[in-house]
């Protein structure tokens, strides 16, 4: 069974003035077929986390350790993290001039799978997911991201998410800016995703609602850069109903 | 893409009225080398040449050797001539605007006349194939295209040359002519050429410049319409590598009433001391009323040390136009985009290569040539290839 182990991890990153500390010791297990939500406020480290995990070079691992299975994956570059089955959903998705959806998705596939996926299934694969999503099949023929709106951005890594089928799936904020049925059709096809049992499922979000399409195992309050509280589902009501109030008072985050 | 200009870039835009472009120049066009004095460096149309790395082109030290292959391959309907520096049918297209372009038209032995005959619908292009041998050559090449003829025209540079031509396209009343000129030169080779193209009453010209070769290229293209209703399409790719100078300067002269004009080229840079220059010159003169045109350039610089300078330049004489922009932009490299890619399994370098082919796909399509989109395509592969490694 996979199962993605964070150890103790610091991370910083380049500011004008040296380099700054955003992570401060994150500790989090998380296995295939789990699915743990992170809630914390903005500038609290969520974002920098995910990113960490995915190996963006902007972040820099100053301590811990992050392993899949075993497998060092700090030691990966990011496309082996990708084949090695980490997936981030981005919370701003980057437009790729020039670059079609469709041959994006084909290239990534064959990349993370091995193989270039046949043909004939691989085009039934994607208008399926893409049905799914309720996406227009016109998508396939744009470029990637480019002049996608913040909700078709968010159905866009969705859909790589259920072509991809990672072991660990980590979503930024993909519940961000969507309206209600837009949530419904992107939540369903995260869940999807879970229902094969295959995937572990971190999930960042600011807001319980996506949490009553997604249900989570574990809720995670974090706080100035690491894991401050951790608990069931019942947390994030309380969350909702207190605020983070509670974990950033004592001093700021530098 | 980050629209970030790099360091020892320059991106200049300016939109006048009043000024004609010409007037910048240091002399008036002439057929006459004598007519031009030697330039120094410091002129508006030099200043960004590397005179030293001309070989003598431009201060009447380079004498002509030989040593150019010219060969013509053409379908039914096309007359083929090499012809005297007295045939009636040189120099109709207009007069060399440079000291380079006067010394090759005062150097050339002969020239080459390419005719399509009036009405002819060529099915398959006139190759031109021109193939240096290391020596210096002064050139001409004409192609005349009939009334309402049809033709697709492929002119390939390839080998070791230091060439001056001038390369003339007469273009008769509704004629169409695509033009494909690929400098695909061995790496020292020395190339400075105006392009004068004459477009007739309702004809169409596309020009499709290729550069990736050469030590330091040169380009001209020029366009002057013969009637209302002409539309000139002037499209260029270039990858300039590690010490390469790759310039394009382009002239669109509006002195027509009712013509069009669209101008796109975008090139890539890599490597130290790789230097290309982008020069749009768009004059829509008074009596021009119902122009339309725009002119875009883009840039994207894989390596630090590659350096671009972008001028376009837009002089407007009347305000009866339909239409006028333009456009131009140098930006890095996208790491994030790299990074989405990788992040989605991609290894670095297909990822690379995602980008920089997405960078010239739209560019790619305007060709309308399968074949040499292909060929392009794997040129382009080529050069990151060797980028890579
Ligand atoms: N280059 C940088 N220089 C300085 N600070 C930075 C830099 N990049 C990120 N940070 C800081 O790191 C902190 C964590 O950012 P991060 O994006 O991880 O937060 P987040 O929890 O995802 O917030 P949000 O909920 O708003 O998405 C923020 O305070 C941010 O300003
Ligand atoms: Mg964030």
């Amino acid at each position: 069974m996979a199962t993605l182990e964070i150890h103790d991890l610091h991370v910083s990153v380049e500011a004008e003035n040296g380099p700054r500390e955003i992570l401060r010791g994150v500790d989090l297990t998380v296995k295939q077929g789990e699915t743990h939500a992170i809630m914390g406020p903005n500038g609290s480290g969520k974002s920098t986390l995910a990113y960490s995990l995915a190996g963006h070079p902007k972040y820099t691992v100053t301590g811990g350790t992050v392993s899949l299975d075993g497998e060092d994956v700090l030691a990966m570059s990011v496309d082996e993290r990708a084949r090695a089955g980490v997936f981030l959903a981005m919370q701003y998705p980057v437009e790729v001039p020039g670059v079609s959806v469709s041959n994006f998705l084909r290239t990534s596939a064959t990349a993370v799978r091995g193989e270039a996926p046949k043909l004939r299934t691989w085009v039934k694969e994607v208008k399926e997911a893409m049905e799914g999503l309720q996406m227009d099949p016109s998508f396939a023929e744009r470029n990637v991201n480019e002049g996608f709106s913040g909700g078709e951005k968010k159905r866009h890594e969705i859909l790589q998410l259920e072509l991809l089928k990672p072991k660990i799936a980590i979503l930024d904020e993909t519940d961000s800016g969507l309206d209600v049925d837009a949530l419904r059709v992107v939540s369903e096809g995260v869940n999807r995703v879970r229902e094969s049992g295959q995937v572990g499922t971190l999930l960042i979000t600011h807001y319980t609602r996506i949490l009553r399409y997604i249900k989570p195992d574990y809720v995670h309050v974090f706080a100035k850069g690491r894991i401050v509280e951790s608990g069931g589902a019942e947390l994030a009501d309380k969350l909702e109903n207190e605020g983070y109030e509670a974990y950033v008072k004592g001093g700021a985050s530098e | 893409m980050a629209e970030t200009i790099p360091a020892g870039s320059t991106t200049d835009g300016a939109i006048q009225v009043g000024q004609p472009a010409d007037a910048r120049v240091s002399a008036a066009p002439s057929y006459d080398v004598a007519d031009f004095p030697v330039p120094h460096g410091r002129e508006e149309e030099w200043r960004f040449t590397p005179l030293e790395r001309l070989r003598g082109l431009h201060d009447g030290t380079a004498e002509a050797t030989g040593g150019l292959r010219v060969e013509v391959t053409a379908p039914e309907g096309v007359t083929v001539e090499t012809v005297d520096r007295t045939d009636p049918r040189l120099g109709k297209a207009g007069k060399p605007v440079d000291r380079v372009a006067a010394q090759a038209y005062s150097s050339f032995e002969k020239a080459s006349v390419v005719s399509i005959a009036k009405d002819a619908v060529l099915t398959e292009p006139v190759r031109i194939s021109v193939h240096g041998e290391g020596g210096v050559a002064y050139g001409h090449q004409v192609v005349e295209v009939g009334a309402f003829a049809e033709a697709v025209v492929v002119i390939d540079h390839t080998g070791d040359a230091t060439l001056a031509a001038n390369v003339e396209y007469v273009i008769g009343d509704g004629a169409k002519l695509t033009v494909v000129s690929v400098q695909d030169w061995d790496r020292p080779a020395v190339h400075v050429a105006q392009h004068t193209a004459l477009v007739g009453r309702d004809a169409s010209f596309k020009s499709v410049i290729v550069t990736f070769g050469g030590d330091l290229v040169r380009l001209h293209p020029r366009v002057i319409y013969g009637g209302p209703g002409g539309e000139a399409e002037l499209y260029g790719l270039y990858f300039t590598d590690n010490g390469q100078h790759q310039e394009h300067r382009l002239f669109i002269d509006h002195d027509t009433p009712h013509c069009r004009s669209n101008v796109a080229y975008k090139g890539a840079l890599q490597g130290k001391d790789a230097h290309a220059v982008w020069i749009g010159d768009v004059l829509i003169r008074a009596v021009a009323v119902g122009t339309d045109t725009y002119e875009l350039n883009r840039n994207l610089v894989l390596t630090d040390g590659a350096r671009v300078d972008s001028v376009p330049n837009l002089e407007i004489e009347t305000g009866e136009i339909v239409g006028a922009g333009h456009a131009s932009a140098t930006g890095r490299f996208d790491d994030e985009q790299l990074f989405y890619l990788m992040a989605r399994g991609i290894p670095h370098d297909e990822a690379r290569r995602l980008v920089v082919r997405g960078f010239f796909a739209e560019l790619l399509q305007h060709i309308g040539l399968p074949d040499i989109e292909e060929r392009l395509l794997a040129k382009i592969e080529q050069e990151l290839e060797a980028s890579v490694a």
